[in-house]
């Protein structure tokens, strides 16, 4: 059994012709994970005691002769931003470092309900906030293609489990690209789902209006069951959307024939020659599999940046309000008044990065400022999301580079917040409108790293974006 | 200059942040640069414009069933607490005698 190749299939082909138990996988997996873990540091924390229980679940429906499972026996990796009852959620964060959920997050009920396996919670920046996985308080990830990179961020510890192979697939957030510029900087699949599509419930909140589950895996079809597992209404998260969750991987295998895809002109015009080239032969690909591609423009694209990190920022200043030294383990050792308990247990507490965010959220949202920055952002994201309504009426999908670069090297860019907050520009346009987006892998540059190709529908279009992107996986991107 | 030191020290007792000297001045210069490329948003007439709050969908957003459902409890509740006293978080004295 090859831990680091296994597919959902494959999982499910042995299980069912008793080649081998979900214990037995179970065992397995959790040993690889531990013995590769400490190349890239990708996983906080393993839960063998919750996978082993897992386990013997599904083997006790397999011994009975019932269905086990869409997920039956497949070692999940979780961000440690997603709640899991009785097991260390830390959020990245020094303030959470003991924290134990009492419940569990509604996706991890939906994973294990289908039989996946909670192998254990992944690193990432902290509070989801960054794009390198640098600022976790408990040290980085290392990218495992290249070990010296980053893994991207802030999911990099999910990207970097399933592209190390210590895990099948993986559940990620993303709030302006934290799933799929992770994807792309580990040569994986990313997918952010239609805003509403997968509940909330149990996701530490960043910025409320813009937070998604999403999954991870290293081929289209394992990204699609896992999305389709996790997803669908839930009377607990009342932004969670009713409409009926279709059959994804269903979607794979038609014929792209006349499809038509679109080819923002905003954002082919700064890319760097490598990434860019890598993209157009990857249109080029489109074009064979029979897809007619344009050019189109979505005119607002160079206000998104200053627009996402107002609203973002606006509600995370809100939503780690909560973090003030009452209730959630942490509190300073310095709180003689009840005053100096918030201030010293959130001072000490948060990173550099989540005290810049609660800053500027603040700071945006204050008197006297709250209609010329938070109000004025909310108007232009209504143009942003009006750019693409009008977009998907001439074509089926947006074709879109993720990052303008590759993973770049630890330590490179860390000290230039502004420059890192730039480079999310091809992924926060897609997050503000709300629809689904994903990153596929397109091909490795010259220096052998990955990048990945976006592709973004409108919403609740998950079905053509998984056919586009199966087609584009099938075709061997542009290798 | 977007910000001086002395607002950023006022934002940081809104946020209720304690942050040392070096911070107030690294973030100063942080946050005038990044305050300095969100001016961009001026050239966007957005006269008539609605201002997107929320991305919601038919069925979302609704009220669900009033139904009684069994709630965490208490002992769950304030299993986190730094400190605690028998059902309630303790903190420090707010009210003087």
């Amino acid at each position: 059994m090859q831990i680091a190749s296994l597919t959902i299939d494959r999982i499910r082909e042995g299980l069912l012709s008793r080649e081998f138990s979900a214990v037995e996988l179970t065992e397995e997996a959790l040993r690889f994970a531990e013995a590769e873990n400490p190349r890239t540091g990708a996983y906080l924390r393993l839960s063998p005691e919750r996978a082993m229980d897992g386990a013997r679940r599904v083997d006790e429906r397999l011994a009975r002769g019932e269905e086990p499972g869409p997920l039956a026996g497949v070692p999940v990796a979780v961000k440690d931003v997603i709640l899991t009852k009785g097991i260390v959620t830390t959020c990245g964060s020094k303030l959470l470092a003991a924290y134990v959920p009492p419940y569990d997050a509604t996706a991890i009920v939906r994973v294990e309900e289908a039989g996946g396996i909670l192998l254990g919670k992944t690193n990432c920046d902290e509070f989801a906030m960054g794009s390198s996985t640098e600022n976790s308080a408990f040290g980085p990830v290392r990218n495992p293609v290249a070990t010296d990179r980053v893994p991207g961020g802030s999911s990099g510890g999910s990207a970097a489990a399933v592209a190390q192979g210590t895990a099948v697939v993986a559940l990620g957030s993303d709030t302006g690209g934290s799933i799929r510029q992770p994807a792309s900087f580990c040569g994986v699949v990313g997918v952010t789902p239609t805003y509403g599509r997968v509940s909330r419930y149990g996701l530490t909140a960043f910025a409320s209006s813009l937070d998604h589950i999403g999954p991870f895996a290293r081929n289209v079809k394992d990204a699609a069951t896992l999305l389709r597992v996790i997803a669908g209404r839930d009377p607990r998260d009342s932004t969670s959307a009713a409409a009926p969750v279709p059959d994804y991987p269903a979607s794979l295998g038609g014929g792209l024939k006349g499809l038509k895809l679109g080819l923002p002109r905003e954002y082919l015009k700064d890319l760097g020659s490598e990434v860019g080239d890598l993209i157009s032969r990857g249109m080029d690909v489109f074009r064979r599999l029979g897809c007619e591609v344009r050019e189109l423009s979505l005119p607002s694209t160079g206000y998104a940046i200053p627009c996402y990190y107002i609203i973002a920022t606006a509600e995370a200043s809100s939503n780690l309000a909560r973090f003030d030294g009452v209730r959630y383990t942490f509190r300073s050792e310095n709180s003689g008044t009840l005053a100096d308990m918030y201030r010293n247990t959130r001072g000490e507490g948060f990173g550099a990065e989540c005290k810049r965010r609660i800053m500027l959220g603040t700071y945006v949202l204050s008197a006297g400022y709250y209609d010329a920055y938070y109000l004025k952002a909310q108007k232009v994201r209504t143009l942003i999301a009006r750019d693409f309504a009008r977009a998907f009426e001439d074509v089926d999908a947006i074709v879109a580079p993720v990052s303008p670069f590759p993973a770049f090297k630890l330590g490179e860019k860390v000290d230039d917040p502004l420059a890192m907050y730039l480079s999310d520009i091809y992924t926060i346009t897609g997050s503000l409108a709300g629809i689904p987006c994903m990153s596929v892998p397109c091909g490795n540059t010259a220096g052998g790293l990955p990048v990945g190709m976006q592709l973004l529908t409108t919403h609740f279009g998950e079905p053509a974006m998984f056919r586009l992107a199966g087609a584009f996986e099938e075709a061997g991107g542009v290798n | 200059m977007k910000i001086t030191e002395k607002e950023v020290r006022y934002v940081a007792g809104l946020a209720n942040l304690t942050l040392d000297d070096s911070e107030v001045a690294r973030f100063r210069a942080d946050l005038d640069g990044i305050l300095e490329h969100m001016d961009k948003l001026n050239e966007v007439d957005t006269s008539g414009v609605e201002p997107m709050t929320q991305v919601l969908f038919e069925g979302a957003g609704g009220l669900r069933e009033d139904a009684i459902e069994t709630p965490l409890g208490s002992e769950a509740g304030l299993a986190n607490a730094p400190q605690r006293g028998p059902g309630y978080f303790k903190v420090p004295k707010v009210v003087e005698r």
